[in-house]
């Protein structure tokens, strides 16, 4: 990711030597993770060397993000990898450690929630049970001391952009999850913050309002034109909802990027696993010609990637989308493979003979996993036009070169973290 | 089988109850006596209830009684409350353990003992000989650990997200409390606040150590009445005061104080 010239605030360190300008910005930042594929956009948010430990514990270990104006940024993570704290450190309800916290251009760091131009949507809506839904709604602008005559358009306006119109006498006792989910939105839009957080807003509800409510976020953060921060531990809501997301891992921000950047090219083992399925097959670099590197897998099978920086020798997993994954039946021979197999342009990245061990319908597609020669599983993902294939059968997996994407195994991965 | 033990079970209930009841009960009745005497029943008279207010005495120590009972109230119920709310957010651990046992102490410790303690606690420090504010402030101080566990109990089954989310919304502090904590603990507060007061009226114990001259409350009065004898006017006295504990504590339980019914809303009921 290039670094933006315009959005980089230099650092102190290095402006002080007027010698070392040049090599300033042609050096990455250790902050390398800045936004700068929106021309002309001012960061809405920065987040410099932020630092939460509580005791031993780093719950957040030196994050620094730049999230734009108008941006839908994720930050997702299992649990434990510090996305809500460093949430709940904008939204100003933990002060950090180290670092510092900067929203629309003002250093908030030590500044009370009730100061900061942001609002958080909680996970368990946390509205008021006292009050009804005008009062809830209502809350923020008369600590504001908005005009009685402006309370009442305003949260009118808000209820109708949420579509809960007509419930303003309900007390929230009197409402489903999905509806307090709508009304927690409300109370926190209504105020006109420059961000909203949300913190896993849709975590308690079930799958089906899950998705509704997804595209009716994206349809309300496209009409208000507000940042969002959002934090979640489902991927799939943040490829949907996301503009950008950055995957956390203990404390650290693993990967930022695009949801494509993060699905086609993971910079991990761990993000290619979390983001989406995938194949991750272990392997060693066995050779490396021009710009194809051969690869011998755990089981003693070879497969073929784009060579990239690898060299022969490194510890690598292989990883290949279970929907790029073509499936071949052998009627016992294992000679007749087509050529053109697997289908599609570019050199074939591997081809494996194996067995079926699992078959799985899911209505539109058959999910199989094949257990190959050399003992590796491949899961496999492939329209139910395609032929189907029994437990038992045999068969022959294979993808496009181009389809696979070699991971360097880092030597603190060799003891895979759970 | 089932139905012998169920009707020994109701059995020892209505035994219990009227063991409990039935002195209270007679005491009642012969406050309608219409007889100097407390044994026998002449027939039906509401001639006591007047001369009670005749009685410069009796209007004397009701005065002060309320007065203790007004003070020793509002201190109890504002200190209370700050206490239940403050213990609520230790939650666990070595000082929620300590600040429990802290609380559950002056409740259990024997009013014949405080009663004591603060006399020579009073008498020695400030030289004081009982007045009306040395009783109140030895009232608040056994009634005050009632409203705290009150508060506390309700207090702890507050979502904390909802206080944050008031301050999310711009209230200060101190606005995130008076909008949102205080109205969200206002029954038990109520709850507190009327135990406090039912505390208050019938103590006899503590008073008497800490009562002088002048101060006498309801309850001394009629204790120092009964040497001469139960008339029937001790026993519409006595009638009042039960009405107006029973009535006290009725619309604490309304309010959720012993976890039998939670109001719903912040207000009571």
């Amino acid at each position: 990711m290039a670094v933006g010239a315009a959005a980089t605030p230099t650092p102190p360190s290095v402006t002080n030597s007027e010698g070392d300008a040049a090599f300033a910005s042609a050096r990455p930042t250790p902050d390398d993770v800045r936004m700068a594929d929106r021309e002309g956009s001012r960061p809405e948010i920065v987040l410099s060397r932020l630092t939460k430990r509580y005791g031993d514990v780093c719950a957040v270990d030196d994050v620094s993000l730049e999230i734009s104006h108008g941006e839908f940024f994720s930050l997702l993570g299992p649990s434990g990898c510090g996305k809500t704290t460093t949430l709940r450190m904008i939204g100003g309800f933990e002060s950090p450690t180290t670092g510092t916290i900067e929203v629309a251009g003002r250093d908030v760091t030590r500044d009370p929630p009730e100061r900061r131009p942001v609002n958080m949507v909680f996970q368990s809506y946390a509205l008021f049970p006292h009050l009804n839904v005008f009062d809830n709604v209502a809350f923020g602008l008369r600590r504001s001391h908005v005009a009685r005559e402006e309370v009442r358009e305003r949260v009118a306006a808000v209820l109708a952009l949420v579509r809960m119109e007509g419930y303003d006498r309900r007390r929230p006792d009197q409402l489903s999850g999905g509806q307090q989910q709508r009304i927690a939105l409300a109370r926190a839009l209504v105020n006109r913050p420059t961000v909203l957080l949300l913190d896993e807003p849709l975590g308690a509800l079930d799958l089906k309002l899950r998705k509704q409510l997804q595209l009716e976020l994206k349809r309300i953060q496209q009409e208000v034109g507000i940042t969002f921060v959002y934090v979640t531990h489902d991927q799939e809501e943040a490829l949907t909802l996301s503009d950008r997301i950055a995957v956390m891992r203990a404390g650290k921000v693993e990967q930022l990027g695009t949801p494509e950047t993060l699905y086609d090219s993971p910079a991990s083992r761990f993000v290619a696993d979390f983001i989406g399925t995938t194949n991750l097959l272990a392997g060693v670099v066995e050779t490396v010609t021009d710009d194809d590197a051969t690869i011998e897998l755990v089981g003693g099978e070879r497969c073929h990637a784009v060579a990239g920086t690898l060299a022969a020798g490194a510890a690598v997993d292989v990883s290949v989308r279970p929907e790029v994954v073509e499936i071949l039946g052998r009627d016992g021979g294992a000679a007749d493979i087509p050529a053109a197999f697997p289908a599609g342009d570019g050199p074939p990245g591997g081809a494996l003979d194996g067995t079926v061990e699992q078959v799985a319908y899911l209505g539109t597609s058959v999910s199989y996993i094949v257990r190959t020669r050399g003992g590796v599983a491949v899961a496999a993902l492939v329209p139910r036009t395609v032929g189907r294939f029994p437990a038992g059968a045999q068969v022959t997996v294979g993808w496009r070169r181009a389809d696979a994407l070699v991971l360097a195994r880092a030597a603190a991965e060799e003891e895979a973290r759970p | 089988m089932r139905r012998d033990r169920n009707r020994w079970l109701a059995a020892t209930a209505i035994a219990f109850f009227v063991f409990l009841y039935l002195p209270i009960a007679v005491l009642i009745l012969f406050s309608f006596n219409d007889s100097k005497r407390n044994f026998l029943w002449r027939g039906f008279t509401l001639k006591w209830y007047p001369t009670l207010f005749a009685n410069d005495a009796l209007i004397q120590a009701l005065t002060v009684s309320l007065q203790v009972a007004v003070i020793s109230v509002v201190v109890a119920t504002v200190l209370g409350t700050l206490l239940g709310l403050g213990i609520a957010r230790l939650r666990s651990g070595a000082a929620g353990g300590a600040s429990d046992m802290l609380l559950l102490l002056p409740m259990v410790t024997p009013e014949i003992v405080m009663g004591v303690s603060l006399l020579l606690f009073f008498a020695q420090l400030f030289d004081g000989h009982g007045s009306i504010w040395q009783i109140s402030i030895a009232h608040v101080t056994f009634s005050i650990s009632y409203v705290a566990i009150i508060v506390r109990a309700r207090a702890v089954s507050l979502d904390p997200r909802v206080e944050e989310a008031a301050r999310d919304l711009g209230a200060s502090p101190f606005g995130a409390f008076l909008h949102v904590t205080l109205p969200l603990v206002a029954p038990a507060v109520a709850a507190g606040a009327l135990i406090a007061f039912a505390l208050s009226i019938d103590d006899l114990i503590v008073t008497t150590f800490n009562a002088g001259v002048g101060s006498s409350t309801l309850p001394l009065y009629i204790y120092s009445r009964i040497r001469f004898g139960v008339t029937p006017e001790i026993n519409a006295i006595s009638t009042i005061v039960v009405a107006v504990t029973a009535v006290a504590m009725l619309v604490a339980w309304r309010a959720g104080a012993f976890g039998g019914r939670r109001a719903r809303s912040g207000i009571l009921g």
